[in-house]
């Protein structure tokens, strides 16, 4: 039995035991469960896998303690107002606003960071990780770290426009059918039916093969699709603000919709439209990495997460990560967003802990 | 039961309740104390923020959200229950402790009979079997003098009136025999006549099963029919505490007194409006209806310059549905809406700005009237850029001109939003609203009724300097009729979309009236402790709720 088992098991008891003794309950549930578990795992894959456990729970240390400078930093640094909403904040959100701060860095500065061009043929395929390729090279000799930071900006970016499309003209029109309501109304909304009635993605397809894969039909297309989503909701979220009595009073004053919608409605339907935003656009990128995949969204050599799972699927037969490194880039937004995303409904809601 | 009959029920001593602000806890209820004996009803009077309601619920050992008990003793029968386990308060609350909100129709689960949500209490807390306490139910429901005992149970809240509901609530806290009953603001929400209603049942209830209750109101005259004592608070802090006739009659602290007082503003009657001038407004055999629903008759009224003209009626009488016609929202069926002598068009989209100015609102919940994502500055300047196109300084000037009108430092409030007012000041943001479009008649709808006494007198005598000052026509909406006393020159009464009476104040206040009148003048309650009593003598207490449709 090496020193390495001998304190890792040292450590868990003697942190159960002061977690006890402080009846901090939650801290010490989960210390003492990690220790029962971690025997388990011992057994069964000996130091390997309690190396495993340790490395992951440094990891999961190193994102917490990140995300909790991250919230102390942004308290610092913004006015009174933000400040508070900040530090009342959750871990999670905090790391999530860290992790897609990094991912804009690496979008707008992309040809800055890359060492390498997006297309440039560095090495041999599928070469190694090396001192020049940190994470090894694709399926044509690119270097896969590049490739990384291009891809955020052509997914995350894409993505991005798609839904800022799909948000305007859906609030749009989602606030012009609650406010104007009749039959101008009824006909948006029975468009907006007959469109959600065909599968999206069979839909998408169609509309690619019709009108050419390249990416501007391609944003417009995806922002289309989900147009009616957002209609639905804002329609929704104004159906329940446009009987409030301050709309009557400026319908009265004799304001013209467009004041009615801008000024008076949005403003009290954005809470929800935004939270909606944060989900959406996950939707949206997962969509596109999928065309993507399927070879009718972003066209090669762009480089793009999706079709770099794609080309590089082959080499997860042979127990090499190099594909599920864009695969964990895109699940780590995923997530990040909806942290933050939680967050922001949280807080509109109203809702407590 | 090891107390006598007369023995202490309730002993509440030293009650603190801190509520939370954000990160801090401050106290809202700075040590209060509580006697209640059994069979005693005690009234809890205060404005809204005095700590009432927090009271009432902290009796039955619960605190509201962002609120806890931080101190003192809450004795119910001998049990402690700040230190009684949840679990025992579970059993306690429903069986032996009640609660009548405000709210009856909030109160009721809509897709549950009536019957049904009766019996869940008894059901659950092992009293008696369903088949039992459905004839309780049935045999409650006949001593709360509800319309047809044997089915109204068997109806969804939706299906029964407001005045019935609130009875059919009082029916169903009785159905395990409590010994305390809470009833907070039971009839708040209703119109004078079904108030007698409901006051008279709950009275004759409690009477009849000798139950202890805390009867919280802002409504004095309410409360000195109900209370055996009544006790005052402001601000968390007890004023004081008597029997209900010696704290009528002499009250000692000088906020009861101020309390006591509000009900007497009365601003003297103007004389009618020389016969050849011409009324700002005058609505003109107007009928209307809801789609198919007819609601409005042949209604038509003249309200003059400098003039209040108050439409009083219950819920439902066609005096709101009038305003809509006069605005424009609802375009009457027949009839039409004269503007200083021109015809107004029907709808509000084909007039012009010009006389979409002249006419303003104010609403009842200033709430929902108020955009909560403006600051105050932005909601009063937009009628006057709209109408008026001033901008830059001059805008400015003119708002801090408005916000002085309604008694508001302007440098203070400018820049707040909505939320961060008090329900009064609210109403004050509304009020400049109407006033920054320079109006000549403004429609108030029922502008006073979700406020308390001192605060909505100081709104009235607030409309009534401003309409001194500029010469504005009101069209007062109300059902209470001592806001229609203190503040109105002539009254329109409405009953079901028809105009029963109208004329000048005293008149109106005069016998002889119209036997509706007569029955709305009589059922608003009087600061007499007897009044309900002899009141329900004299009109026979078996017809009560059928002289509603005389």
């Amino acid at each position: 039995m090496s020193y390495f088992v001998l304190v890792y098991y040292g450590l868990l008891i003697a942190a159960s035991c002061v977690t006890a003794h402080y009846k901090m309950r939650s801290p010490f549930m989960m210390l003492f469960s990690l220790t029962i578990a971690s025997a388990f795992f011992g057994l069964l894959g000996g130091e390997d896998w309690l190396w495993g456990i340790t490395v992951c729970a440094a990891l999961l240390a190193a994102a917490a303690g990140l995300a909790y400078s991250f919230r102390e930093f942004l308290g610092m640094v913004l006015n009174p107002d933000a400040s508070y909403a900040i530090r009342s904040a959750p871990l999670t959100a905090s790391f999530g606003l860290l992790v897609v701060l990094v991912y804009v860095v690496a979008a707008l500065f992309a040809p800055v960071i890359a060492p390498f061009g997006e297309a440039e043929v560095i090495g041999g395929a599928y070469a190694p990780p090396d001192d020049k390729m940190i994470l090894g090279g694709d399926q044509l000799g690119r270097d896969l770290f590049s490739r990384l930071i291009y891809g955020a900006r052509n997914t995350v970016g894409i993505a991005f426009l798609t839904t800022l499309i799909a948000f305007v003209s859906g609030t749009l029109l989602g606030l012009v059918a609650a406010t104007v309501g009749g039959w101008v109304d009824q006909i948006m909304s029975r468009i907006v039916d007959t469109i959600m009635a065909i599968p999206q993605l069979v839909f998408a397809l169609l509309l690619l093969t019709i009108f050419g894969a390249n990416m501007t039909t391609l944003i417009l297309v995806i922002g289309f699709l989900y147009t009616p989503l957002v209609f639905r909701l804002a329609r929704a979220v104004a159906g329940n603000i446009v009987v409030m009595d301050y709309i009557e009073a400026a319908k009265l004053r004799g304001e013209s919709t467009w004041y009615l919608i801008t000024r008076e409605i949005l403003p009290n339907a954005a809470a929800p439209l935004v939270a909606e935003f944060g989900l959406r656009f996950c939707f949206v990128f997962l969509a596109i990495a999928a065309l993507s995949f399927l070879g009718l969204g972003i066209q090669p050599p762009t480089a793009d997460w999706g079709s770099m799972v794609r080309e590089n699927a082959t080499l997860i037969s042979f127990g090499v990560i190099t594909p599920l490194i864009p695969a964990a880039a895109i699940a780590l937004l995923t997530v990040s967003i909806n942290f933050v995303v939680d967050w922001m409904l949280h807080r509109a809601s109203g809702l407590k802990e | 039961m090891q107390n006598s009959k007369h023995g202490v029920l309730l002993n509440i001593r030293d009650l603190r309740i801190e509520g939370r602000s954000g990160e801090d806890w401050t106290e809202i209820v700075h040590g209060v104390d509580l006697t209640l004996r059994r069979g005693e009803v005690m009234g809890l009077i205060g404005e809204s923020g005095a700590g009432k309601s927090t009271i009432g619920l902290a009796a039955m050992g619960y605190a509201r959200d962002g609120c806890r008990i931080s101190g003192g003793k809450i004795e119910f029968d001998g049990m402690d229950l700040t230190t009684t386990p949840q679990d025992d308060l579970r059993a306690l609350r429903g069986s032996r402790i009640a609660y009548v909100a405000q709210s009856a129709a909030a109160s009721f689960n809509p897709s549950h009979r009536l019957i049904d949500q009766h019996t869940e209490g008894p059901m659950l807390h092992g009293i008696s079997s369903r088949e039992e306490s459905e004839k309780d139910a049935i045999e409650l429901y006949r001593r709360l003098r509800l319309p047809n005992p044997d089915e109204i149970g068997f109806r969804y809240p939706h299906q029964v009136s407001g005045g019935q509901l609130q009875r059919a609530m009082t029916a169903m806290v009785m159905s395990c025999r409590p010994d305390l009953i809470i009833f907070d603001e039971p009839t708040t929400a209703l119109d004078v006549t079904t108030q007698i209603e409901v006051l008279a049942s709950i009275r004759d209830i409690v009477d009849q099963f000798d139950t202890a209750a805390l009867y919280i109101t802002h409504d004095l005259a309410v409360v000195a029919q109900m209370a055996d004592r009544i006790k005052v608070l402001l601000k968390g802090d007890e004023v004081e505490e008597a029997e209900t006739r010696e704290m009528l009659e002499s009250p000692k602290q000088d906020y009861t007194k101020s309390l006591w007082a509000v009900r007497s503003f009365e601003r003297p009657q103007k004389p009618p409006a020389p016969a050849d001038a011409v009324p700002v407004v005058s609505v003109k055999n107007i009928s209307a209806a809801y789609g198919e629903t007819p609601v409005l008759f042949d209604v038509s009224f003249d309200i003059h310059a400098g003039r209040t003209v108050a439409v009083v009626g219950e819920s439902g009488s066609g005096k709101s549905t009038a305003a809509r016609c006069i605005t424009g929202l609802l375009p009457p069926s027949s009839g039409e809406v004269m503007f200083d002598g021109e015809v107004l068009p029907a709808d509000f989209r084909n007039r012009n700005r010009e006389q979409l100015r002249q006419a303003q609102m104010i609403y009842q919940m200033a709430d929902t009237a108020l955009n909560p994502k403006k600051r105050i500055g932005e909601i009063i300047s937009r009628p006057v850029q709209f109408y008026l196109g001033l901008k830059g300084a001059a805008l400015k000037q003119r708002v801090d001109q408005l916000l002085d009108q309604i008694e508001l430092e302007p440098s203070q409030y400018y820049h707040r939003y909505p939320s961060e007012l008090s329900g009064g000041q609210k109403q004050r943001i509304g009020i400049a609203r109407a006033l920054a479009a320079e109006p000549k008649f403004i429609i108030c709808d029922e502008v006073t009724s979700a406020l308390d006494q001192l605060v909505a007198e100081g709104i009235l005598k607030l409309l009534d300097r401003l309409q001194e000052e500029l010469n504005l026509a009101y069209m007062f909406i109300t059902h209470d009729l001592a806001t229609v006393r203190s503040i109105a020159d002539e009254v329109v009464v409405m009953r079901q979309g028809k105009v029963v009476e109208a004329g000048p104040k005293d008149v109106m206040f005069k016998p002889p009236h119209h036997p509706y009148t007569d029955l709305l003048l009589s059922s608003v309650p009087e600061m007499d402790p007897d009044w309900l009593t002899n009141l329900l003598e004299e009109r026979g207490a078996d017809n009560i709720g059928e002289a509603a449709d005389v």
